[in-house]
């Protein structure tokens, strides 16, 4: 037998992670009375059954993407932001409200409608950045008070401009993300132009934690905040920096529902969920650019093709649910999995 | 011979690196056997498996003739192991007997008996002199009894076998000499020791047998009766090794650093600092002699900008850098190695060549508008690595993969590459063994003659004996005076580090040659 290398080992290990999590499920379903073979046939079918599903499925994972790059960037620097959920909020009404309130060329519009939402959800993590950083006020507490704040004033802005309704008015075309191009080739998909403006800001990430100045300094400052301090960086200022990016992705992120997915914005009665999935996303993904990819992907696929395991093998939400919990679950312990593999690898050694 | 322990041909892997190569080391009943070699040796790990934290890849452990699997410390503990970590693992505010009791607390109908713990702490306390009020908090206690109590701690749990983890590495003069003299108790009480150090000193006062190890394997074990210093060191680093620091007179010219009047408080508002005045200048080393805990922190984080100075004036090149911010007073021409090398002196998580560029980043040509350069940043970390011996699997190795001597190395490179005019050296060579002690010291001497000022601070006395061209004492937030190494001594040194003034401290020293007994001061 071959001793695995290392770049195996990396690629094995999510691999099997996933694989354990549909067996555990598979277990589920059966107690539970169910076939998992029709399950998870119409699980495969939800997320690649055709090139609808498809298109959908990579729509979902756009939104994720964001919220994973913002929670990633922020634990780069060493802050846990559980305001994703709210600055995305923010930023899908910006977009909304910019799209919907102005008329302007698409060349500009589309920007704008972005940058709105961006600068939005930058505000809104500016404010526990600087909480923490002037007053020490623990950014988690702040970042979870904040996501109240924002659904709640978000929903009461809806209702003014809206004059008392519950929806903003639909975008302008001008403001839109949607692309007939795309929508065509996955048979009328809401597929749109997000999924790149996602990828972009995951090499955005990538250049500003790997290339520049500041990257440097945020990485210093979250690996060790004393030696930062000790060579002349300002983590004062590094702490708000962080979060003020986190947020803007996180905006972002609610661009795509805004401008791209829906259109426009309804009253909410709840969370999301997207920015809350973040925090897995980028834990998935070991907050690396490239990581987050896989996460998103994961945890989109898996959201939008189970929707399809009711319809058409008639299993109950409920189940399905637990099933995609068992899967991030045992992508989570991919550690286990992983010393478990380099034991298996060095006895391979020693018996060669 | 009735051993106690004996490790036989012990080996542990780390991945394909021997940490541990076929070592034997063998402990009779009622020695101290010191446990020698550099860092990276691997003296602790041989350690950790004696304690049971790993396990063995090859080789035998008997304890008491009998072999035995030792597969955690607690099974350690049932066999009569206790280990003294270097760093203790004590509760802060909790009180010596709370502390000893933690883990395996004596109750009384559910409520745990503290009192008969403490009777037994003081009865143990007492019997090897120990001297450790069983009711003190810990960090109301000073380090050298914070180590006496971890000791206790093991006695207490039935411990006739003690590992002490390099422990006199955060000891006063003083406090060696107690422990050393409690390591002699416990003997005499038929415990046996095993004390892992690289301080050749002590092994030669204190132990009766040392086994080396270089580089993971074992290189013998010797009687100490029958070895000298020289002798251990070279077995220790395989090759020869001078001891005295070889260096020429100094030649002092302009003021590079000058503290006027100084007072700095602490984060709880105790000032530490109480009108502290130095001067360094151009072409010397000035050492700062003193116990932990007089103001040297202080002292350092005032002159760099990190603590908040409440009086007084610090002038670095003629300018006044008074509170100003650290990266500032770095610009002015200062070099600081940080008394915490973890803490302070490198992200452990970032790789070697990111540690090199921590304090230089931000000019071109590692950077420029902005962007980084991390080809340049590479280059530059080669070029130190080479320069400074840093012993590394390469740039892009973790700092935390390196040991001790060569983060330090590391450390000393990236501030004097930047070519200071003054550097700070804030226990330089805490915990390093004689070949990279031997090092540091010639760089800093290097830094002397090429006409920059080095300010040292250390607990060492000879270190600051051999090293520096002028000493201040410093006890209490204050210099109480200022010496040349060459016109004092060690006694007269001790005196003042415990707060006598200069002339009260050499008097004492000569007094005793005057009438021609042997008082010895201490």
């Amino acid at each position: 037998m071959n001793v695995m290398s290392n770049r195996m080992i990396n690629i094995l290990v999510p691999a099997i992670s996933i694989i354990l999590g549909l067996i555990v499920g598979a277990i589920v379903m059966l107690i539970s009375g169910y076939n998992p073979v029709v399950g998870y046939t119409a699980l495969w079918n939800g997320i690649f059954g055709d090139t609808y599903a498809i298109g959908e499925t990579i729509r979902q994972i756009s939104p994720y993407i964001l919220a994973g790059l913002a929670v990633a960037f922020a634990f780069r620097t060493g802050l846990f932001n559980i305001g994703v959920e709210g600055q995305l909020i923010v930023g899908w009404f910006a977009a909304a409200y910019v799209g919907m309130a102005f008329d302007l060329p698409k060349i500009i519009h589309l920007p704008f409608a972005l940058i709105a939402a961006a600068a939005a959800g930058a505000l809104w993590g500016l404010v526990p950045g600087i909480l923490k950083a002037t007053l020490k006020v623990h950014e988690v507490i702040v970042t979870i008070m904040m996501n109240y704040i924002a659904l709640h004033v978000v929903n009461a802005l809806i209702k003014t401009l809206s004059g008392g309704g519950f929806k903003l008015e639909r975008i302008k075309e001008s403001a839109s993300l949607r692309s007939e191009f795309l929508s065509n080739l996955t048979d009328y998909s809401t597929l749109h132009y997000g999924i790149f403006v996602a990828l972009a800001m995951v090499v955005v990430m990538w250049f500003i934690l790997e290339k520049t100045k500041t990257g440097f300094e945020l990485k210093s400052v979250g690996f060790n905040e004393n030696a930062a301090k000790y060579a002349g960086m300002s983590s004062n200022k590094n702490i708000v920096l962080a979060m003020v990016i986190s947020g803007a992705f996180a905006g972002l992120g609610g661009a795509m529902e805004a401008l791209g997915t829906f259109g426009n914005m309804s009253s909410m009665g709840g969370f999301t969920g997207i920015g809350f999935d973040g925090i897995a996303v980028a834990l998935l993904g070991a907050n690396m650019p490239l990581g987050v990819i896989f996460g998103a992907t994961l945890f989109g696929s898996l959201k939008y093709g189970a929707n399809n395991m009711p319809n058409e093998a008639g299993i109950p939400v409920e189940i399905v649910s637990i099933i995609i919990a068992l899967v991030i679950f045992f992508v989570a312990c991919g550690y286990i999995i992983r010393v478990g593999l380099i034991k298996l690898n060095n006895k391979k050694k020693e018996a060669k | 011979m009735d051993y106690v322990i004996e490790m036989l041909d012990v080996s542990k892997k780390f991945g394909n690196f021997y940490a541990n190569d076929h070592i034997t080391l063998q402990l009779e009943k009622g020695e101290i056997h010191a446990l020698l070699g550099e860092n990276g040796a691997g003296k602790s790990t041989l350690m950790n498996v004696l304690f049971g934290l790993y396990q063995p890849d090859g080789g035998e452990i008997r304890v008491h003739g009998e072999n035995v699997a030792i597969t955690d410390p607690n099974v350690a503990n049932d066999l009569g192991i206790g280990m003294v970590h270097q760093h203790f693992m004590l509760v802060e505010n909790l009180t010596v007997t709370e502390n000893i009791i933690l883990g395996s607390e004596p109750t009384k109908g559910g409520i745990i008996n503290i009192k008969d713990s403490a009777k037994k702490v003081a009865e143990i306390s007492k019997m090897y002199g120990l001297d450790v009020d069983p009711y003190a908090k810990i960090m109301d206690i000073s380090v050298g009894m914070q180590q006496r109590v971890e000791i206790l701690k093991t006695l207490y749990r039935g411990a006739d076998i003690l590992i002490l983890d390099e422990p006199t590495a955060s000891l006063t003069p003083q406090e060696i000499e107690e422990l050393m003299s409690i390591m002699r108790k416990l003997v005499a009480e038929g415990k046996s020791i095993i004390i892992i150090t690289h301080k050749l000193g002590e092994i030669m006062k204190v132990s009766d047998k040392v086994t080396v190890i270089r580089k993971g394997k074992g290189i013998g074990t010797v009687i100490t009766k029958e070895t000298n210093p020289e002798e251990l060191a070279t077995l220790m680093v395989g090759r020869q090794v001078t001891f005295k620091t070889e260096k020429g007179p100094s030649y002092p010219t302009e003021e590079i650093l000058k503290v006027e009047d100084l007072f700095v408080n602490d984060y709880r508002g105790i000032a530490k600092l109480k009108g502290l005045n130095l001067s360094v200048r151009r072409g010397e080393i000035v050492g700062i002699a003193g116990i932990d805990g007089n103001g040297q922190s202080e002292l350092i984080e005032a002159i760099t900008g990190l603590a908040k100075v409440k009086s007084g004036k610090i002038i670095i090149n003629n300018e006044d850098v008074t509170n100003k911010k650290p990266r500032k007073i770095t610009e002015t021409g200062i070099g600081h190695i940080p008394q915490d090398r973890h803490k302070h002196g490198l992200i452990l998580d970032f790789s070697v060549a990111y540690n090199t560029a921590l304090q230089s980043y931000y000019h071109e040509p590692l950077s420029k508008g902005g962007i980084m350069n991390y080809k340049m940043v590479n280059d530059k970390a080669e070029e130190l690595i080479k320069e400074f011996d840093v012993r590394t699997q390469g740039t892009h190795e973790m700092a935390r993969a390196l040991s001790g001597g060569n983060q330090q190395k590391l450390i000393i490179g990236r501030e004097v590459m930047r070519n200071p005019d003054l550097l700070i050296a804030a226990l330089p060579t805490r915990g390093l063994d004689v070949g990279a002690i031997e090092f540091i010291h010639r760089r800093l001497i290097e830094q002397r003659d090429s006409g920059k000022a080095v300010l040292l601070i250390t607990f060492e006395l000879d270190e600051v004996m051999n090293v520096s061209d002028r000493i201040a004492v410093i006890y209490d937030g204050a210099i109480v005076g200022t010496v040349l190494p060459q016109e004092t001594t060690e006694q007269a040194l001790g005196l003042m580090m415990a707060g006598h003034s200069k002339d009260v401290a050499e008097k004492e020293v000569l007094a005793p040659d005057k009438d021609g007994d042997e008082r010895h001061v201490e």
